[in-house]
């Protein structure tokens, strides 16, 4: 009995202190109090690792911070309240992954994931990549479908480095043009930087001249059209080309044989240790805001992994399937690594870089205009392009995360960090918050515009006329995809009761406060 | 956190006065006389050598060289057109433009270089160009304001009211400003027309909604976040703590009214001319006396392929009083000596008229040669730099490149211009390219600098 008591009282201490044994009543509203995912793979290593240093996963995300994180993460767009309702009403187990598969075949998967492949592949009218409209347009066309279509990784690439032809007609001939010069060494470090995540000006300097002599019977052209180019094969050398490949055989090719064939087949080949390793590693960056080799695109010998194993586990799911990038996502985002809450058991410095917790993110300039739009409704954004161009007017319903040209641009783009697409570099795209960020949504004639004319706010309101807690339990779900605590509750309904201050007021302070939550600005 | 907080262990107020301090401790802030002219006339003798901040006048568009500033009344009317009557200026042999009276009287406190030169004719190119003393490469590197911002702003203790490096009023486009330095070092754009009874400064200056209210709204906001309440430790939340803070100080410090130009005299604001590039003139000399080592006024509307003279005839007396009016001011505050003006477009334009259709008496992009002026920080008055051959075609004597201008502004300041460019990128740079190896280079304008 007396040993009984002791542990109570353990317990009771420990609970008093804050940590380490979760109680349901010290749950937040974006934990869950058990898992109802199963481990994969992926948890085996990540947990392994954490455990050589004394940490663990943090607690289950609640289904509530689930649904809202993977469609931002997924499709780069808010979840609609109803969207919210049905999936919290949904008691069964497997939800999270049939979400999971859902938001995978949504048109929106396209759209954002054609957005950040454009950023590698620097798809953009103006200075310094020149591609001007009519190339972006097709380019951009190219990059969806191939998502659109699942055309399977391997495939991607290969029409990418070996296409030849009118950059108009032949879309993925922009991949050389998109190049800042059009030497062999400028061609051989973007193909590097975009396939094999790596930096040439890392690698010695006969390894980068071997690489480079596989893009120098390239050659390009004008022709009658304003801004065509022609990719083609140099007829001119009669002789063969002796090259050497990265990892350091030799290969013979023949006059009139396309040097970046050879190259193509080498690179995409099950065999080839770059390939499939910068791509998932590249992918695991993107849904869990850092890469296993970090940066995803600085891969070099003395960069080394931070969980080798891990990365080896989603390159053989890349191959098992086929090279379609799919099953790498549902691999990851079924993972409980994914599905942990963003709130760290505690602070350390390997916590973050180990995966303890999901790690907050502020959302991409794109998605968070898109978010402001889609809350608040009412007209659409202006954008402007420094060249004339016709695709700078856009329809009001358009979606920012769909514009397929890094020249059209707006102040609010600029301001919250939207990559400049001029090197194809992840750190190029920055969500550092600024106080200038801050200030345009704290004090922003653009924001504040949004708020006080938003159409479906004022339908909320019209809605819930007659109930003030059903009121803001609805705004609550519109802004943030969940229900307000009934501490929330009572702290915006006494905020209403405000002296002078008109419901009209109340709510559009409400929904100014919300939408300058930490909540509503990070993926958490 | 409540707006007046201490930053640090000083208090605001605090800061605000060291960063002054940097200025010769010429504490005027907004109005013209918190300290009196006598004390203005003795810290002006105390004053350390070497500039302190920019003024550029981004002469967006690319103005006539022949109109402004390097007339050529002898090559006949198929290249100065109607404005053949240049005017002599207070310097004796320095001739400028009929439509520029005002500066004329004050030709003793700029240079003028006549030989500025890239070859350049295409306006992203160019403005890159001239803004960064670089051709364009496969990094897109800072312009000037940028790096000014890096070696002056918050990274060296920067602690002025508002951002480093402030754009009047709107941003420039058509080039990533901070280049690989990223985000942190571009500028702040204002937006808003200070013309207008009320600068609107984006986001600084909220229209409609009562300091009461947005008080209320900020306690609310606290109350209401609850993710950031869960997750105290996280050092994200935190920099987006500290961001916040810095937004509330924008809004109810000194920015507010530093933006406030009601608070000059009405008398010196007709002077300066009451149109928007005559109030962002204003606008600089405040934000300068504030501590802002970098202000840009983007002056756009130079682009005159057709209309061209009518447009000079309309744009040039503002430039004439904005601008003259600014180096006056400048001048009586003891403010001139520390604060480099930089007037540039990307390019000159085409010195023979183009009479033809569809140009009907425009003039095209120039870049073989053009002008430039500047005036104080260290840089000596009353010259010309350069000369350009009779028709203003070509570059006669001394040519001066981007790189050249932007590397002597760096010396002034105090930054290396042959020194490397920090960066986060691990990129291993140098601020400038090396002169006469990397890129074409006249030199640096010793002409004009102190020994």
């Amino acid at each position: 009995m007396a040993f009984g008591r002791t542990i109570v009282i353990a317990l009771i201490v420990s609970l008093a202190a804050g940590a380490p044994f979760a109680s349901a009543q010290a749950l937040s509203p974006f934990e869950a109090d058990h898992w109802v995912t199963p481990p994969n793979v992926v948890d085996e290593h990540i947990t392994a690792a954490l455990a050589q240093h004394g940490l663990e996963l943090a607690n289950p995300c609640s289904d509530e911070v689930f649904i809202r994180r993977v469609y931002l993460d997924v499709i780069g767009t808010l979840p609609e309240p109803a969207e919210v309702q049905q999936f919290l009403e949904d008691g069964r187990l497997e939800k999270r992954s049939e979400l999971i598969d859902r938001l995978l075949a949504r048109d929106e998967f396209a759209d954002y994931w054609a957005l950040k492949w454009c950023d590698v592949l620097r798809v953009k009218s103006e200075f310094p990549i020149n591609l001007w409209p009519n190339a972006v347009q097709a380019y951009h066309r190219w990059v969806r479908d191939a998502i659109a279509n699942n055309k399977p990784y391997d495939q991607f690439a290969r029409e990418l480095l070996t296409s030849s032809g009118s950059n108009f007609r032949v879309p993925p001939a922009n991949f050389y043009r998109a190049a800042a010069g059009h030497e062999p060494s400028a061609l051989a470090a973007v193909v590097a930087l975009t396939f094999m995540g790596s930096r040439v000006d890392t690698w010695p300097e006969k390894q980068r001249h071997n690489l480079e002599a596989f893009f120098s019977r390239l050659a390009f052209k004008s022709t009658g059209e304003w801004k065509e180019e022609i990719i083609y094969l140099d007829p001119a050398p009669r002789g063969p080309l002796d090259a050497v490949l990265p990892d350091g055989s030799s290969v013979r090719i023949e006059a009139g044989e396309d040097p970046r064939k050879v190259f193509a087949d080498w690179l995409i080949s099950a065999e080839n240790p770059w390939f499939a390793r910068a791509v998932v590693n590249r992918t695991w960056f993107w849904l869990m805001g850092r890469g296993i080799i970090h940066e995803p695109d600085d891969i070099r010998p003395d960069n080394p992994p931070s969980n080798p194993e891990l990365l080896a586990v989603l390159e053989r799911e890349l191959l098992r399937a086929e090279f379609d990038l799919r099953a790498v996502y549902r691999l990851i985002l079924r993972s409980r690594t994914y599905q942990q809450s963003s709130i760290a058991r505690r602070d350390c410095p390997e916590a973050e870089t180990l995966f303890a917790y999901y790690p907050v993110r502020r959302l991409d300039a794109e998605v968070l205009v898109d978010a402001l739009c889609q809350v608040f409704g009412g007209p659409g954004e202006s954008y402007t392009s420094a060249i004339p161009e016709p695709f700078t007017v856009i329809p009001k319903d358009q979606r920012t995360i769909t514009l397929a040209d890094g020249s059209i641009t707006s102040p609010f783009l600029e301001l919250f960090g939207r990559p400049p697409r001029d090197t194809g570099l992840m750190s190029e795209r920055n969500n550092q918050p600024t106080r200038a960020q801050r200030l345009h949504l704290i004090n922003s004639s653009h924001v504040q515009k949004k708020i006080e004319n938003s159409p479906r706010l004022r339908k909320i309101v019209a809605d819930n006329r007659k109930d003030r807690r059903k009121l803001i339990s609805a705004i609550y779900m519109h802004l943030l995809s969940r229900s307000p605590t009934p501490e929330e509750l009572d702290i915006a309904e006494e905020y209403f009761k405000t002296a002078g201050l008109l419901q009209r007021q109340a709510v559009d302070d409400l929904a100014w406060a919300l939408i300058n939550t930490k909540e509503f600005f990070y993926r958490h | 956190m409540s707006a007046s907080v201490q930053s640090g262990g000083i208090t605001r107020r605090e800061a605000l006065r060291r960063a002054l301090a940097g200025i010769g401790g010429l504490a005027v802030f907004g109005a013209r006389g918190l300290m009196g002219q006598d004390a203005r006339a003795t810290t002006q003798a105390t004053q350390p050598r070497g500039a302190k901040a920019v003024i550029q006048i981004w002469m967006w568009g690319g103005p006539s060289h022949l109109d402004t500033f390097d007339p050529k009344p002898e090559a006949g009317s198929d290249y100065c057109g109607p404005l053949n009557k240049p005017i002599e200026t207070n310097v004796p042999g320095i001739r400028i433009c009929e439509l520029l009276p005002l500066l004329a009287q004050h030709a003793d406190k700029y240079a003028i270089i006549r030989s500025m030169t890239h070859g350049v004719n295409s306006h992203e190119t160019a403005a890159y160009l001239v803004q960064t003393g670089r051709k364009p490469d496969r990094l897109v590197y800072p312009c000037v304001g940028a790096v000014v911002s890096l070696f002056k702003g918050y990274d060296r203790g920067y602690q002025a009211c508002v951002p480093p490096y402030i754009v009047l009023t709107q941003p420039q486009g058509r080039f990533s400003e901070a280049g690989f330095l990223g985000q942190r070092y571009k500028p702040f754009a204002t937006g808003g027309d200070p013309n207008q009874p009320r600068f609107a400064v984006e986001g600084i200056v909220a229209q409609d909604i009562s300091d009461e209210r947005q008080h209320r709204r900020r306690n609310l906001l606290h109350k209401l976040d609850t993710l950031g309440l869960a997750a105290p430790g996280n050092p994200h939340f935190q920099l987006l703590d500290q961001c916040e803070a810095g937004a509330y100080e924008m809004m109810f410090g000194e920015a507010g009214r530093l933006f406030d130009l009601a608070q000059e005299p009405a008398e010196l604001r007709d002077r300066y001319g009451r149109n928007m590039f005559g109030q962002s003139c204003l606008m600089a000399r405040r934000l300068v006396e504030a501590g802002v080592p970098y202000v840009t006024i983007n002056y756009g509307g130079w682009d005159t392929h057709k209309r061209h003279f009518e447009t000079m005839r309309r744009k040039l007396p503002e430039l004439d009083a904005g601008l003259a009016t600014l180096l006056v001011d400048l001048d009586q505050r003891g403010l001139l000596a520390h604060t480099i003006v930089w007037w540039s477009g990307e390019f000159g334009r085409t010195p023979r008229v183009q009479w033809e259709a569809p140009w009907n008496g425009g003039r095209g992009h120039w870049g073989d040669c053009f002008s430039a002026l500047v005036a104080g920080g260290g840089f000596q008055r009353g010259k010309v730099v350069g000369a350009s051959t009779a028709t203003g075609e070509e570059v006669a004597e001394r040519p001066v490149y981007p790189s050249d201008l932007i590397g002597s502004i760096y010396e002034l300041l105090g930054i290396d211009p042959d020194g490397p460019l920090p960066n986060s990128r691990g990129l291993d740079v140098r601020l400038l390219p090396a002169p006469g190896t990397d890129a074409p280079s006249g030199g640096r304008l010793r002409e004009l600098m102190p020994p």
